[in-house]
């Protein structure tokens, strides 16, 4: 705002979109990683070693150890990547109820209009953490308790979008001519509108991520998600809740930490693809 | 005006009570179909003790062996008389419990809300007036931060540096440890509440800070605002008398409809302050498979989020003077954005 208009005239090396993409490669090489790291890394890392119970952090174990002497950034990188494969898992789940629901409210008439937005207003008037709870406690907790929590409770504010979009679309021209000349509803469906809202869930999907992901640490926290022997971030902050008394801070930092970055770096990808995809948005 | 607001007002009751029959219903049918056991449940480890036939017994005095639409009725009949039944943890009444721990949590909850809605109002209007410079930048990526953060682990941080390293608050639980119910003083409950009440606040934060920032930056750009700085109004002066009515409405309203939110995260500091509030109960309930108490919680839960909203929608239906007159469907749009 305050340039001077020496400084505007210079051309930048990379222009916005430029660097947008480039910050966008360079998020998804960082997740991968972290994925691949915790798909390599051997479990001999995280064996109990008991001559280096509770060491601080050291560039040895750049986490610092447990109390049975496991590496913690061993289990961290781990953890992120349990924590990003069931984020996958919940985040598509739910994209997919979003789009089927969203497109059968906009184009299956009034009742079902009436139906699904009810029904998205039923799964909203509940907080989602209790909801979560409440499913993982009726499926008995554990992988699957989880994995269906979150599918089942993302869903409702992207189908809002996909709803809006569809109707949006269905009254454009293109869309009218070609019922005009007698093509099936699938078809149109599938042909006119899927490919229209396509990038829409693309963003609802990358932009549901950071929250599955925290939802996920979340429920599994509070000791109904996963079971306590996955190498899960949100296991490793709850046992290290009955040692922080004794001044081991690095047990409960580092992995937060690192999930905040990951968190974030999803955000931040979402964010830039919306603005790349949209055009509406396209100044910013 | 009334009768439009009456009408409002049973509408919004009507869609209520069909969300919460619903809400009960599928909570019935998740439970019936759940791998617990509820006569199992009940006897618990006097396993052993008790034979198939006091089972049977057991399961017929619960009216276990009629079919779930009767059982419905049943239970439903007597949640709508008020009675929601023991929690099998306390051996209690489960709406005593509610209402005890309600208390808690609301101290907790309005503290948390009231600091996070001023401080993010202040953030939001200090970050759009200064659109555009470091300081602007600094709220933003300290706000889009705290989106991402797990709410739990900055009520971890905060137990570590306050509790551990300065050794200011005790560690956890809503009240000192190995002393008399009576002999609790104020100051101790004050002191206990401080650490969740900063978590919460401190993440709270954020929603309100962006979004009265967006809603500052349309305000700054309106003509009304070019004619005041033409007249040589500046900073809080211009933002007093122009600004202040036009953002507080949408934040105050955004506060409302974030219940939501703040019972989750309430939920999540209680569970790592070991706070004795509504939350920490429900995760109780969660884990030790306590199923009347964990129903009383979804269906207060729920009311508390309705309520939330219903105060939301309220406050624009009456303070708003642009939605006096308007069609009723105005107040739908808001929401779609």
């Amino acid at each position: 705002m305050l340039s001077t208009p020496e400084e505007k005239n210079k051309q930048p090396l990379l222009n916005q979109r430029r660097r947008m993409l480039l910050t966008i490669v360079i998020a998804a090489l960082f997740l991968l990683s972290i994925i691949l790291g915790g798909l390599l890394l051997d479990e001999g890392r995280i064996t109990t070693n008991l001559t280096e119970r509770n060491a601080p952090p050291s560039f040895d174990h750049l986490f610092g150890t447990d109390w049975l002497g496991r590496d913690m950034f061993a289990r961290t990188i781990m953890g992120l990547s349990l924590s990003i494969g069931v984020g996958l898992l919940g985040a598509t789940g739910s994209a997919l109820i979003a789009l089927v629901l969203g497109m059968a409210a906009a184009s299956m008439g009034k009742i079902a209009d009436r139906l699904i937005s009810w029904i998205i207003d039923l799964f909203l008037s509940v907080p989602h953490l209790v909801t979560l709870i409440l499913i993982a406690f009726t499926l008995g907790g554990g992988f699957k308790g989880i994995v269906v929590g979150l599918m089942l409770t993302h869903w409702p504010s992207l189908a809002r979008v996909v709803r809006a979009e569809v109707l949006q679309v269905r009254s454009a021209e293109y869309v009218q001519m070609s019922k005009q000349m007698g093509k099936p509803r699938w078809w149109i469906a599938l042909h006119h509108i899927l490919p229209h809202i396509s990038p829409q869930i693309l963003i609802g999907f990358m932009l549901l991520f950071p929250h599955v992901i925290l939802h996920e640490a979340a429920v599994t926290f509070l000791g109904l998600g996963l079971s306590p022997h996955e190498p899960a971030i949100g296991i490793i902050l709850s046992e290290s809740m009955k040692y922080l008394s004794s001044g081991m801070w690095w047990l409960a930092f580092f992995p937060g930490l690192c999930l905040l970055i990951v968190v974030r770096t999803f955000d931040q990808i979402g964010e830039y693809l919306r603005v790349m995809l949209d055009p509406t948005r396209a100044h910013e | 005006m009334v009768k439009k607001l009456s009408f409002f007002l049973f509408m919004k009751g009507i869609r209520m009570a069909t969300l919460l029959v619903a809400i009960c219903f599928i909570f019935f049918l998740l439970v019936k179909n759940s791998p617990i056991d509820p006569v199992q449940a009940y006897i618990g480890a006097d396993m052993l003790n008790v034979g198939p036939e006091q089972r049977a017994k057991i399961a017929a005095y619960w009216g276990l062996d009629q079919p779930v639409g009767v059982q419905f009725m049943n239970w439903g009949s007597a949640i709508l008389s008020g009675d929601l039944g023991t929690s099998m943890i306390y051996r209690r009444p489960v709406a005593d419990i509610i209402g005890e721990r309600f208390i808690n949590s609301l101290v907790l909850m309005l503290t948390a809300w009231v600091l996070s809605g001023v401080i993010g109002f202040i953030l939001g209007v200090v970050a759009a007036m200064k659109k555009g410079t470091w300081l602007d930048r600094l709220i933003k990526g300290y706000c889009y931060t705290l989106a991402s953060t797990p709410t739990f682990w900055m009520g971890l941080l905060v137990l570590i540096v306050f509790a551990v390293w300065l050794k200011w608050f005790p560690v956890g639980m809503g009240v000192p440890a190995g002393v008399l119910a009576e002999d609790v003083t104020l100051l101790d409950r004050i002191k206990h509440l401080i650490l969740p009440a900063i978590t919460l606040s401190i993440l709270g934060v954020a929603n309100v800070a962006l979004h009265t920032r967006q809603k500052m930056i349309d305000v700054l750009q309106s003509d009304y605002i070019l004619f005041a700085r033409a007249r040589g109004e500046r900073g809080i002066v211009l933002f007093w008398r122009h600004g202040l009515r036009n953002v507080a409405l949408p934040a105050i309203t955004l506060q409302f409809a974030a219940f939501s939110e703040l019972f989750g995260g309430a939920v999540l500091a209680e569970q790592v302050f070991s706070y004795p509030g509504l939350g920490q109960a429900t995760v109780e309930a969660g884990v030790r498979g306590d199923v009347p108490l964990l129903l009383g919680l979804v269906i207060f839960s729920t009311l508390f989020v309705f309520i939330g909203n219903l105060i939301a929608d309220l406050i624009y239906l009456v303070l708003d003077p642009r939605m006096r007159g308007g069609n009723r469907y105005a107040f739908y749009s808001r929401r779609k954005k």
